[in-house]
């Protein structure tokens, strides 16, 4: 991309121009947009830990809870004393009290991105992969037990800020960011790491901090994404975040072909729209997207959409 | 004194069912190196086969139970053997994460199937064995549980047997110790990873029904947790090692009964993976197994 910045100005001048058109488009296809735009941030995210570092994370839906968790507690705890009652308030409180929600879910889930990192990313490949799937089953049974955030009930009546605004905006800078971030020098590191680590180690980069540093990029994200889906279903339950969560998410890095950012964008549409375009089939849809899923690992193991050739390296068996 | 004794025979017996599991993922692991997650689900075929010769033989007898156990194990290692033909023989060779997505596809797919012809509401399972409590000084002990150790010591006495001492085991060994050197002495591969699904799958299937037996409601979801837990336990051992399996199992069972029998129980489902990240902090290759340095 040329001019990165001239794009992400682009894409946020669209998505506000387009969020005034959002009572023109049915809610059925805005609820389906709003849905693909969050799995595209999540997919984007975890892109630059599983794509781009090669380090395999199986608790990114560990981090949304976070984000969700935390921004709906802002929104319903914190924004009525900073704001007073937010159904009367002006758009720009409106706002501010979402971008306030979002930040701090985003930035609790980076923390906890780096908590769960600085331990695990001593690991490798699957001993990697279940130590964070760990970590993600104990953040949802620690939301489960806590009484303040509802428990096994979960958290309900969150104001309904998810406008499609804030979805494309957050996916437009999420791309801007990891897609500047690897074509930095600085992020040529987390290529290098992936490619060869005990090379990058020799020529003297820190690896275990790049791991670091993308993990907490994408679990800030993640958190992002957590926000924005709490604050567009309006209520959230631990049982939404879990290991299945997980998965959907790694088929998406995946079948986009692992390090490339559009291939990734695009399979997190397909993989969004599938069970939706399946659904007068509803009963055999998950067992017909099971099977595509096999069948396209059989047929297409460098991902549906990778053309550019930028697939990891294989494994010496 | 006496309580502790029963939390103590609870968590063994569960934990017998998790070592079973475990075997299965093991055994997978040592020879294909990726972990298998459509393994929980051949755990659910299992039991559901269980509860489906339940109506056919007749119930609380011993020889029936046998038979239904023998029939699921035989039925599940037949779907382990075909899973790996269609699925995952394909990709032998691939890079590691595609292998484990098709896993996770096949897992799906069993789960969905499940849910489409087998109904997604729990069901009770039939007491496929004669139940029996006794009462020991305070210990309240079910025959259910003595048959679930039982069982369990059989067959892992039975695995250790195949795998240390026939022809077919030595293959499996050497399979897992180097694929291609284990080819160029003579080894069918096709055939050792075949046997060593059937194998695996028919272990999960005992553990499926003696699971039903003594938390009797079953669905096409039940595997997803124990098989989990199960993982975690081969991982805890070591994966890849037999006997860490077992170990693994059983120590993951008993800490997890432990956890249930005290004020913390909520956090039960939680503690397998805590166990698991602070061992894997201090052990890297879990307990029983060796840490090799990577070599350039």
């Amino acid at each position: 991309m040329p001019k990165p910045h001239l794009a992400l100005l682009g894409a946020l001048l669209v998505a506000f121009g387009l969020s005034h058109f959002s009572g023109a488009i049915d809610p059925y296809h805005l609820d389906v947009l709003t849905g693909v735009g969050i799995n595209v941030l999540l997919a984007v995210s975890l892109n630059l830990v599983n794509g781009f570092t090669g380090q395999f994370s199986l608790g990114h839906a560990g981090f949304m809870s976070v984000g969700a968790y935390l921004s709906a507690a802002v929104s319903l705890f914190l924004a009525p004393q900073l704001f007073g009652d937010l159904a009367s308030a002006g758009a720009l409180q409106q706002g501010l009290a979402c971008l306030l929600a979002l930040l701090v879910g985003g930035l609790c889930a980076a923390l906890a991105g780096l908590v769960v990192g600085v331990p695990s990313l001593r690991l490798r490949g699957d001993y990697l992969a279940l130590v964070t799937l760990g970590f993600g089953e104990i953040i949802r049974v620690t939301f489960q037990n806590v009484p303040s955030l509802g428990g096994a009930l979960g958290l309900h009546g969150i104001p309904a800020f998810t406008s499609i605004f804030w979805v494309l905006a957050s996916v437009a800078i999420a791309i801007f960011v990891v897609t500047c971030l690897v074509h930095s020098t600085y992020g040529r590191g987390f290529l290098a790491t992936r490619d060869d680590e005990i090379a990058s180690a020799a020529v003297g980069l820190n690896t275990t901090r790049y791991k670091i540093v993308a993990f907490v990029v994408a679990a800030f994200f993640a958190g992002i994404a957590g926000g924005l889906y709490g604050h567009f279903k309006q209520s959230i339950t631990p049982t939404a975040f879990d290991f299945a969560k997980s998965i959907e998410i790694v088929v998406m890095v995946i079948l986009g072909g692992m390090g490339n950012t559009v291939g990734v964008i695009i399979a997190a549409i397909l993989l969004t729209l599938l069970p939706e375009l399946l659904r007068p089939i509803a009963e055999y849809r998950m067992i017909i997207y099971s099977l595509l899923l096999i069948l396209l690992m059989i047929l297409r193991p460098q991902g549906l959409l990778n053309i550019r050739g930028l697939s990891p390296r294989k494994h010496p068996s | 004194m006496s309580e502790f004794l029963q939390q103590l025979l609870n968590g063994l017996s569960l934990g017998a069912i998790y070592a079973l599991i475990a075997l299965g993922y093991t055994m997978v692991y040592g020879v294909l190196r990726f972990i298998n997650f459509a393994h929980a689900d051949v755990f659910m075929v299992g039991a559901f086969i269980g509860y489906y010769m339940g109506r056919i033989v007749p119930e609380g007898t011993i020889w029936g139970g046998t038979i239904a156990l023998v029939v699921a194990m035989l039925g599940c290692a037949l779907l382990g053997i075909l899973i790996e033909r269609f699925a995952y023989r394909p990709l032998r060779g691939a890079a590691t994460l595609n292998v484990l997505i098709t896993a996770i596809g096949v897992s799906l797919f069993l789960q969905y199937t499940g849910q489409r012809f087998f109904g997604a509401a729990p069901r009770a399972f039939p007491p496929l064995f004669p139940v029996k409590m006794f009462n020991l000084g305070g210990l309240v002990i079910s025959t259910n549980q003595l048959l679930v150790i039982f069982v369990a010591t059989l067959l892992m006495v039975a695995l250790q047997f195949i795998v240390q001492k026939t022809k077919i085991g030595t293959a499996m060994r050497a399979v897992s110790l180097n694929p291609k050197a284990a080819q160029l002495v003579g080894v069918n591969i096709d055939v050792v990873i075949s046997f060593t699904f059937g194998l695996g799958s028919a272990l999960a299937a005992a553990g499926g029904i003696l699971y039903a037996l003594n938390y009797p409601s079953i669905d096409p979801l039940m595997g997803v947790m124990p098989g989990l837990k199960a993982f975690v336990a081969a991982i805890l051992g070591g994966i890849g090692n037999i006997p860490g399996a077992a170990l693994g199992g059983l120590l993951l069972g008993t800490v997890e009964t432990f956890v249930g029998g005290s004020q913390f129980s909520t956090y039960k489902d939680a503690i397998a993976f805590a166990i698991l990240i602070i061992i894997l902090l201090f052990r890297p290759a879990g307990l029983l197994g060796r840490f090799t340095v990577e070599k350039v």
